[in-house]
């Protein structure tokens, strides 16, 4: 197959070569009968679906609780590769963490004309209610999910930030779980960095960023939008794992100045709230009137200081697209040091010249909505028809702002179980970083998500993506 | 804990025990109208009555046949209190309660669901009927084996077994309520057997069968069968025995939380009813007046726990 030679597969480099990481696995790999796979394979979907962990499909009322298919090879990375993927991913966070706080104060990469003033002006995504609030620790991205996609063996990009609320820690956990149960030799044969302490350290990080006002050990709730959201299980797996409240809006109210829910006993004071909820339902007394996923007047609570929001609200002008072609930038001008892991060419179309190149190559580009999530309303140009181009281009020219584009690029593969063996699919990782003012805390790995599909691109669960264990090894 | 919680925990248990006791009434009702078929219509009408169906039921059918009573029953998602939907609020509490939840319990109900979805998914064959009937009760069994034998015996576990306890006291009491006037010693029956469908029936619909007869050998009157279901308090689903729960778990929170509520008092109440009463001043004062108050009464109770312990805020 011509079109494969052009993908960096990271197990197989040709026909007989192993990638050193995938070494073992190989061996393990070559020696086992398929149809004990296929049986496994079958095991560890069953077992997924009695333990619940299924996500919702939104516009999808037939198939209200999916799950997302699992592949059983794993994906496998070195120790030095992760060493350095780490580095720059905590650079970067440093780097965002830094301009969140400086966009909501003195604002010094706008009067040094890093980034136009405009960008963050006329930007939905940036909260005027934040602006001369330093939150608690000064950590504006308690959890990150920044998003890497490799295309050779020293080339790794970042797709996106995800400094708002990235999901998938749960997937990456039960993965886990699941190859062990599964393939417990695997375990004793190939040394894997465990990823099992998250939850312990998600929990110490967020109770380190408690209010400095916060007297003893802070309580910390998990805020979700209820059992329809389409991460509920997330929400309810990481509050169980954390030994935290799920809590709704309708739990909590403000007393005496504080947030506190709604307990057998009465009300009780809660210090830190992961929120899974976004900004504009936070607090229809600030945000969004009509929303009844928040509570009422909690944004006057955090900004007296009484409470951490993790994470902070506003966050998510760092996760616009348009902001994030600037992210060399800006991590150069916050850390003083070149970006470890480079960006995506990204062509903001908002700019007449670029929006004209961008219309006359859409065929050959991937198009994304400035605030879009979840592979939602983006065209992948070498994968769509001429309609799908031609009614793209009618929407890109109406709001041209609203769009950027990047040229699709040649994601690496690592293979999926098939029936006749394995084939290459594509993949991405998410990285799964903790920040707190005592410091951070990446979990060696990631979830690896997986386009099932061969040849296609889209891995967004949402969009009949899989997902794979992802480890790193400790050589 | 959150009030909402104890409510999902609480109402969790009412519709796993719902769900079960339904299923019971479906095969008491199959059994006497595979035995006598005469009786048939009638059985049938008064389980979908027992079940508290009877409006859903009379809109949407004229008659009573066993097909249809079955199907309203077991999988009509209409019907609120059919076994597949009490299975899904189950479930669906169960998923707002995950984390108050072990795996293993949340992983039973999760697979009761699934098992009866699937079960439930055409029209139960009449062949098929108890085999479905014993899978439902089986998953239950589950389901009560996980939360024994893994939760940890704080207010969480409390809220769950009052849930199982107020459901079933309604239960128990309903299956009485409707069969009253066939417990009722009227002047030929005084002292006489009952007629042995009609105890079979009563006592199969709550599953007592054999313990009532390990209990009372021959004696089948209606003032040993009433007082079984009534003051018999080792008989586990005797309004006795589903009111001492209660008030045994109120007690735990009371003394967990250091606090006692209004629900208290109601309970206590309850018990001293029970208490004072035998089958004999029972009788006196009339059947059908004592379970319609420990009906009304049990409700009350029902609904001030939920007051009490902030459910809905």
């Amino acid at each position: 197959m011509e079109q494969d030679q052009n993908h960096f597969d990271e197990m197989l480099l040709g026909p007989d070569g192993v990638r050193a990481p995938y070494r073992e696995y190989q061996k393990w790999f070559s020696n086992e009968d398929p149809s004990r796979l296929i049986k496994k394979s079958k095991e560890a979907e069953a077992f997924f679906r009695r333990t619940g962990i299924t996500f919702n499909v939104y516009g999808q009322a037939a198939a209200q609780e999916r799950l997302i298919p699992f592949d059983l090879i794993p994906r496998i990375i070195s120790n030095r590769e992760w060493t350095r993927l780490s580095k720059g991913i905590e650079q970067r966070v440093r780097a965002i963490n830094a301009f969140l706080h400086d966009v909501y104060n003195r604002q010094e990469i706008l009067r040094a004309g890093v980034i136009p003033v405009d960008l963050i002006a006329r930007n939905e995504a940036f909260l005027p209610q934040m602006i001369g609030f330093t939150p608690p620790g000064n950590v504006y991205t308690h959890i990150v999910g920044t998003d890497i996609v490799r295309t050779g063996e020293n080339d790794f990009f970042v797709l996106e930030d995800n400094a708002r609320t990235p999901s998938g820690v749960s997937y990456m956990l039960e993965n886990r779980e699941t190859m062990l149960q599964m393939f417990p030799e695997l375990f004793s044969q190939n040394k894997v960095q465990p990823v099992s302490n998250y939850p312990k350290n998600l929990r110490r990080s967020l109770a380190a960023s408690a209010p400095a006002n916060c007297a003893g050990k802070p309580t910390v709730a998990v805020l979700t939008p209820g059992i329809h959201n389409s991460a509920y299980f997330e929400h309810s797996f990481l509050a169980d794992q954390m030994g935290a409240e799920l809590v709704e809006g309708h739990d909590l109210r403000v007393v005496d100045g504080h947030i506190a829910m709604r307990t057998t006993q009465g009300y009780q004071v809660i210090d830190v709230l992961y929120r899974r909820v976004d900004d504009d339902y936070l607090d229809p007394l600030n945000f969004r009137r009509d929303s009844m996923l928040g509570v009422p007047g909690i944004m006057d609570v955090y900004r007296a200081g009484n409470i951490t929001i993790a994470n902070a609200p506003g966050t998510g002008i760092a996760d616009d697209k348009a902001i994030y072609s600037y992210m060399p930038e800006i991590v150069e001008f916050y850390t003083g040091e070149k970006a470890i892991l480079k960006n995506v060419q990204t062509w903001r179309c908002s700019e007449p010249d670029t929006l004209a190149y961008v219309l006359d190559n859409l065929s050959e580009l991937v198009v994304k909505e400035v605030h879009g999530s979840g592979g939602y309303g983006m065209l992948v140009g070498p994968a769509a028809s001429k309609k799908e181009i031609a009614r793209f281009a009618a929407k890109l020219k109406r709001s041209p702002g609203n769009y950027i584009a990047q040229p699709t690029l040649s994601l690496s593969t690592v293979p999926i179980f098939v029936k006749k063996g394995l084939s290459p699919r594509h993949v991405d990782l998410r990285p799964f970083v903790l920040v707190s003012p005592t410091g951070m805390n990446i979990t060696p790995g990631g979830l690896t998500r997986v386009a099932l599909k061969e040849g296609s691109l889209v891995v967004n669960s949402s969009q009949g993506g899989g997902t794979k264990d992802t480890w790193v090894l400790e050589d | 804990m959150l009030g909402k919680t104890a409510g999902g925990l609480y109402w969790m248990f009412r519709f796993l025990e719902r769900s079960e006791n339904t299923a019971r009434l479906v095969e008491a009702g199959f059994r006497i109208a595979l035995t006598r078929s005469h009786d048939a219509t009638s059985e049938w009408k008064s389980v979908v009555t027992t079940a508290g169906a009877r409006a859903g039921y009379d809109e949407k059918y004229d008659g009573y046949s066993a097909g249809s009573v079955v199907d309203y029953l077991l999988r009509d998602p209409a019907n609120p209190s059919s076994v597949i939907s009490a299975a899904e609020k189950a479930r669906t509490n169960a998923r707002m309660v995950r984390t108050a939840l072990t795996t293993e319990v949340w992983e039973a109900v999760n697979e009761n669901w699934m098992t009866l979805k699937d079960a439930l998914k055409r029209p139960v064959k009449e062949t098929d009927l108890p085999a479905i009937l014993g899978q439902i009760r089986r998953q239950s069994a589950l389901v009560r084996g996980a939360l024994h034998g893994t939760m940890l015996r704080n207010d969480i576990f409390d809220f769950a077994q009052m849930g199982i306890a107020v459901e079933r006291a309604d239960n128990t009491a309903r299956i009485i309520d409707v069969k009253y006037f066939t417990l009722l010693p009227s002047a030929s029956f005084v002292g006489s057997p009952l007629d042995n469908v009609q105890w079979e029936t009563i006592l199969r619909s709550v599953s007592a069968h054999r313990s009532f007869r390990w209990l009372n050998e021959d004696d089948m009157t209606s003032a040993t069968i009433a007082e079984f279901l009534i003051l018999d308090a080792r008989f586990p689903r005797s309004l006795s025995f589903s009111s001492r729960l209660i008030e045994e778990k109120l007690e735990f929170l009371a003394k967990d939380y250091g606090q006692r509520r209004p629900c208290h008092d109601l309970i206590d109440a309850q018990r001293e009813k029970l208490r004072k009463h035998t089958i004999a001043s029972i009788f006196d004062e009339g059947l059908h007046q004592f379970i319609t108050d420990f009906i009304r009464d049990n409700n009350a109770i029902g609904q001030q726990i939920e007051r009490d312990y902030q459910f809905n805020g």
